[in-house]
């Protein structure tokens, strides 16, 4: 095997092909993981060990999955893998795993992992399969991370629970942005990575799929009827 | 052939056969660390409030200076034994969901929103060298924001100064809500006094307290950002303080000194 395709199938999803910012999946877990980086961290090693690992399991027995059933034999062990992963954190992060609650129990419905599944581990070789797992992963924790570190920070004042910015009510003098930590926050950040990585690399900003046709530029008011 | 309806059925019977052995074993392997860190993490929360936690030494160590004791709410009796129940192990939460153990509280009493009420209670005791009560530790819990907010207060010998107060399990939006996690915020409230002649006084405002607000004693810092957290803070005192509450409890350990 030549290491040029290994090489591409870890790095592509980082920022050239990144599931979130380019495919934009897995959106639902960046809006409610990333008020806080510690947390934001846990999430990230539970979905790329998921992700990975799916996707090792499900290559390997791709061969004998019959087609009718493929969706419902990948979800089996995606969800396992996933119960496993949340029976793990309890056992050895308690504390953690209090503040991710369901949305450990959510990586089930993660698009990212079931779109590597059905995309990729169906048709690759199980090695190869693992690495798009890992680099996918790598790629959606990439973007987490920047955006739990601009929440934590200038939302809190804090980074990791430390205190970078003292805020006010604690004596300092910096003023947190509730905004910030609230979820609908990482929307707008989200949506700014996005702008960011297509201005960079425009051969990502899509086609648009229609035109929009043009408004007449004065509106004839006057032969609008009136009813009084 | 992949598509034949015996190979269909064997694929899928396999695959649930190997996934559930795996997640069954997890579960079975586990739980005893899962169950222990559950009870050590309300174990330490309960420490904090009696403000005798040291993260240094053993938990359970820790928590044998604290004597546990069944609550009777109707008449305020403190008891060692119920229904054999083993104190470690009575689940004052769980049951609620036994009517023959609990009590509907009257939606119109029910400001807290806690549904059922458990007719008998856990609560805890710090006791100094010569045996008499240094600190009372109640839990408490009432409905916030987003669910509902379980803690823990703990009262001085005049059964009237809070001496600290924690939770240990909320829904609560983080940075917002969730600040009732704040040390600083938490710090405020020792010292402060929660009946004024038999009403419960005590609240969280809206806003800062005042300096020099003779009723400061009886107040305590709104959440900024976090109304509705607060006032479910200032409900679940109110209840938890009444006579539904543990007010029988204080008026019967008045009477025994």
């Amino acid at each position: 095997m030549n290491l040029k395709r290994y090489r591409e199938v870890i790095l592509n999803p980082l920022i050239k092909e990144n599931p979130i910012t380019l495919q934009i999946l897995g959106i639902c877990s960046a809006l409610a993981v990333t008020n806080n980086l510690l947390v934001t961290l846990v999430m990230c090693v539970a979905v790329i060990s998921v992700i990975s690992f799916s996707n090792l399991f499900i290559s390997l027995i791709r061969n004998y999955i019959p087609s009718s059933i493929r969706i419902i034999v990948q979800m089996t062990i995606i969800a396992s893998l996933v119960i496993v992963v949340d029976e793990l954190l309890k056992a050895y992060d308690y504390e953690t795993s209090k503040k991710l609650s369901v949305f450990v129990g959510l990586i089930i419905t993660n698009c990212i992992v079931m779109g590597r599944a059905e995309a990729f581990a169906m048709k690759e070789k199980p090695l190869l399969s693992f690495l798009d797992g890992l680099g996918n992963g790598i790629g959606y924790s990439i973007i987490l991370i920047a955006v739990a570190t601009i929440r934590e920070l200038f939302g809190a004042g804090t980074l990791f629970g430390y205190e970078v910015l003292p805020l006010i009510s604690n004596g300092g003098w910096y003023m947190g942005n509730n905004l910030l930590l609230l979820p609908p926050s990482s929307f707008i950040i989200i949506g700014l990575f996005i702008w960011l990585i297509r201005s960079v690399k425009t051969e990502q900003v899509e086609e648009d799929d229609f035109e929009l046709s043009k408004h007449s530029t004065s509106p004839d008011l006057t032969k609008r009827e009136i009813n009084v | 052939m992949n598509e034949s309806i015996t190979k269909t059925i064997g694929v899928a019977f396999a695959v649930c056969l190997i996934c559930s052995l795996v997640v069954a074993t997890s579960a079975v392997s586990l739980r005893d660390l899962q169950k222990e860190n559950k009870l050590n993490d309300k174990r330490i929360k309960i420490l904090q409030v009696a403000d005798i936690y040291n993260p240094d030494q053993s938990i359970s160590e820790q928590f044998s200076q604290l004597e546990s004791k069944f609550l009777d709410f109707n008449t305020g009796m403190i008891m060692s034994e119920f229904n054999n129940y083993n104190i470690d192990e009575y689940d004052q939460i769980l049951v609620t969901k036994d009517p023959n153990l609990s009590s509907k509280i009257p939606q119109s009493e029910d400001i807290a929103i806690i549904k059922n009420r458990e007719n008998v209670g856990k609560i805890y005791f710090l006791r100094d060298k010569m045996g008499k009560i240094d600190k009372l530790i109640l839990p408490i819990r009432g409905y916030g924001l987003w669910g509902t907010l379980y803690g823990y207060i703990s009262i001085e010998d005049d059964f009237n100064t809070v001496s600290g107060i924690e939770f240990y399990e909320h829904k609560e939006t983080p940075g917002l809500g969730a600040e009732v996690d704040n040390p600083k915020w938490k710090s405020q409230w020792k010292g402060k006094k929660i009946y004024q002649g038999n009403q419960v006084t005590l609240e969280v405002i809206k806003g800062k307290v005042e300096k020099g607000d003779k009723e400061a004693v009886y107040k305590v810092d709104g959440l900024s950002g976090a109304t509705i957290t607060s006032r479910g803070v200032t409900n679940m005192v109110a209840y938890w303080f009444s006579e539904s509450g543990y007010s029988n409890l204080f008026k019967e350990l008045d009477y025994e000194s």
